[in-house]
């Protein structure tokens, strides 16, 4: 699905390196968790991935389904099947947020050459959907994420990454600030979208959401690399000992 | 002692011998003639038209607009804003004959003469006194609730100069909506001027809805004039959409306790537009309340101008005024100047005022992005949104809808 290789990524307006020579290779329906302290750049990672502007690749390579990522603009990594549930989703007033959908949604079938959605079937679409994650109509005819709780955004991220339909969701700390209901709705979500053609990159720091989204392997992530691999086993014993002794270890 | 201007421009001569010769010579008139010869346009000396030199930008007059032609295919053609009784005017002439039927409650006078000014810097009714014929004189009875809104459709179909005067009255406790709108196509030499006086009286309601796309070449200047009663609430929304020139400028005069005041505003500035929008607003008595907010775009060389002064007179306490003015600039050529005047003599009052200029932001601009949304298309969307929350709390839904389809189309075009 993935393979990244030998990444480097700089902050550009603090000229800061965060990510520092990283490897990851993520198969078809793997989901893969990525672990680290506070700092280790997990964040940058998934920024640098969606194409966010001023996180600037200065090595290596990311190749996404064969596709040379790193060429294209946000929108055409979208389209091309990749997803960013965003740790702290913004709120964008003035937005309402089926209008936001229809046009995400529209705009990634165009771009791929496939016939926009009607009106009805959009409707139905879209309620379907939010039936499953317990999200009213009503909050969706509000602006995009405009006073929506901490739980509801998360919601809406997972909503939005079901209508699209991705094939890498990378989920950056997408556990913060969830109460255990709304974390175990989000791992619903997650769990229900799982298959052998769909993978998933869920970067957190802690391993409660482990508990409900069971990773195939993890990885930690220290000072901008992957220093250890292994499979859910690895999350178990990083909420154990913390990562003291691994980062020992890799030190 | 104040200055007499030594030598006239050709529009000042040219404007005053159009008067003399072509209209009849009565007091006001021959008032505005006298002003002025004697003092010119208001230049950027005069406080008021500091940010729009008029002297200097008005640089010809074109000459009355022929008044042969009714119109009447114009307004056929016209697509209209919503649903409304429409009062048309063609070249600054009102035709009464070609009017639809007006909602119940609503009376119709034709108004002959000239409506006067106060000084040289109130330009705007002073050319409309130099120049104007009349309006209509509407009112909207006491106790009356007209549903259907009442449109004062003002065309300019051939290029020239025009000016109209309404006046306007609200009886006590009447409601309605009354839109003023102002249209020319692009490349016509219009120079249209407008002034409304409108009378609220106590416990009114009025939602007054001024939209103005002229076209390129047009240079608009209007007023509207308010006197707001005890209880009454006034919903102003404005869309400026258009002109090479304008001068839109909001009068209002607070005289009745607890009145409520809501002004909601669009700027559009694209291509070489110059507009300004200058309110003044006087809170006189105890107890009322006003917000403005300002949602401005301006694009390629367009330049903006908002003025909002607020006075609360000594007697004016637990008045409430607010203020906003935000504006997205979409070129490095475009520019806009906001100029907050707060002039405040009571002590318990609430008054604030803010202005932010600034492009749309990026983490939004990303999300957008990131959703697969390409960036053109993702920006038109944050503009549109930046700018229809001015609008946001209009409650009739075919209304807002209207007003934001002319929002879209302008950015459409301009984008």
């Amino acid at each position: 699905m993935i393979e990244i290789r030998n990444l480097h990524v700089r902050i550009a307006d603090e000229g800061i390196e965060i990510i520092k020579g990283l490897n990851l290779s993520v198969a078809d329906g793997e989901v893969a968790a990525i672990m680290g302290p506070n700092g280790s750049g997990k964040s940058t990672l998934s920024y640098a991935l969606a194409g966010r502007d001023g996180y600037e690749v200065t090595d290596g390579e990311v190749l996404f389904n064969g596709v040379n990522l790193l060429e294209l603009e946000p929108d055409e990594r979208a389209a091309a099947g990749l997803f960013l549930a965003f740790q702290y989703p913004v709120e964008i007033p003035g937005v309402a947020t089926m209008n936001f959908l229809k046009a995400a949604m529209n705009a990634q079938r165009k771009a791929r050459g496939e016939k926009e959605y009607s009106t009805p079937d959009f409707i139905r679409t879209v309620r379907e959907a939010a039936g499953h994650l317990g999200i009213s109509m009503d909050m969706l005819k509000r602006p995009l994420n405009a006073g929506f709780s901490g739980g509801e955004k998360k919601r809406a991220e997972i909503l939005q990454m079901a209508l699209l339909e991705p094939k890498l969701c990378i989920m950056d700390e997408t556990d913060s600030g969830l109460d255990i209901d709304a974390l175990k709705v989000v791992a619903d979500g997650v769990n229900a979208m799982r298959g052998p053609n769909r993978s998933f990159v869920v970067i957190t720091h802690y391993q409660r959401l482990l508990e409900y989204i069971v990773p195939d392997t993890v990885h930690v992530l220290y000072k901008g690399r992957i220093i250890q691999s292994g499979d859910k086993d690895l999350a178990l014993h990083l909420e154990k000992h913390g990562y003291a002794d691994i980062i020992g270890q890799a030190a | 002692m104040l200055k007499h201007i030594e030598k006239l421009t050709p529009a000042e001569e040219a404007l005053l011998s159009a008067a003399e010769t072509l209209l009849e010579a009565t007091p006001q008139r021959r008032r505005a003639a006298e002003t002025l010869r004697e003092r010119g346009l208001p230049s950027r000396k005069v406080e008021a038209w500091h940010y729009t030199d008029l002297r200097t930008r008005l640089k010809e007059f074109a000459g009355l607009a022929d008044t042969a032609d009714d119109g009447q295919a114009w307004i056929e053609a016209d697509r209209g804003l919503v649903e409304a009784a429409r009062l048309p005017v063609i070249n600054g002439r009102l035709r009464a004959s070609l009017a639809d039927d007006m909602p119940q409650g609503v009376t119709l006078k034709s108004f002959e003469g000239e409506g006067g000014f106060a000084d040289a810097a109130d330009a705007v009714a002073m050319l409309n006194t130099l120049i104007g014929r009349g309006g209509v004189d509407m009112g909207v009875a006491a106790g009356a609730r007209v549903e259907k809104p009442v449109e004062l459709l003002h065309g300019t179909i051939s290029a020239g100069a025009s000016a109209i005067r309404h006046k306007v009255a609200m009886g006590e406790g009447a409601s309605a909506t009354i839109v003023e709108r102002h249209e020319s196509a692009d490349g016509l030499a219009v120079q249209s001027n407008a002034v409304v006086d409108l009378e609220i009286a106590d416990d009114a309601r009025l939602l007054w809805v001024i939209v103005q796309t002229e076209g390129d070449a047009a240079t608009h200047l209007a007023q509207l004039n308010v006197n707001l009663g005890a209880r009454a609430k006034l919903t102003v929304l404005v869309l400026n959409a258009g002109g090479a020139l304008v001068r839109r400028e909001i009068n209002v005069d607070v005289t009745g306790e607890d009145a409520d005041l809501q002004i909601r505003g669009v700027n559009l500035i694209g291509g070489e537009t110059h507009l300004d929008v200058t309110t003044v607003l006087l809170h006189d008595v105890p107890g009322s309340v006003s917000t403005e907010l300002f949602r401005n775009v301006a694009t390629a060389h367009g330049a903006g101008i908002f003025q909002g002064q607020i006075r609360v007179a000594q007697i004016a306490q637990k008045t409430d005024a607010r203020m906003a003015c935000n504006t997205l600039l979409l070129s490095d050529e475009a520019e806009f100047s906001a100029k907050p005047e707060l002039e405040i003599f009571a002590d318990d009052v609430q008054c604030a005022h803010g202005a932010t200029v600034a492009d749309i932001e990026d983490d939004h601009l990303f999300y957008l992005m990131a959703r697969g949304i390409p960036q053109k298309q993702a920006r038109a969307m944050l503009v549109q949104a930046f700018v229809e929350e001015a609008f946001e709390e209009v409650e009739d839904e075919a209304l807002r809808d209207a007003l934001n389809a002319r929002i879209e189309n302008w950015l459409d075009r301009h984008g």
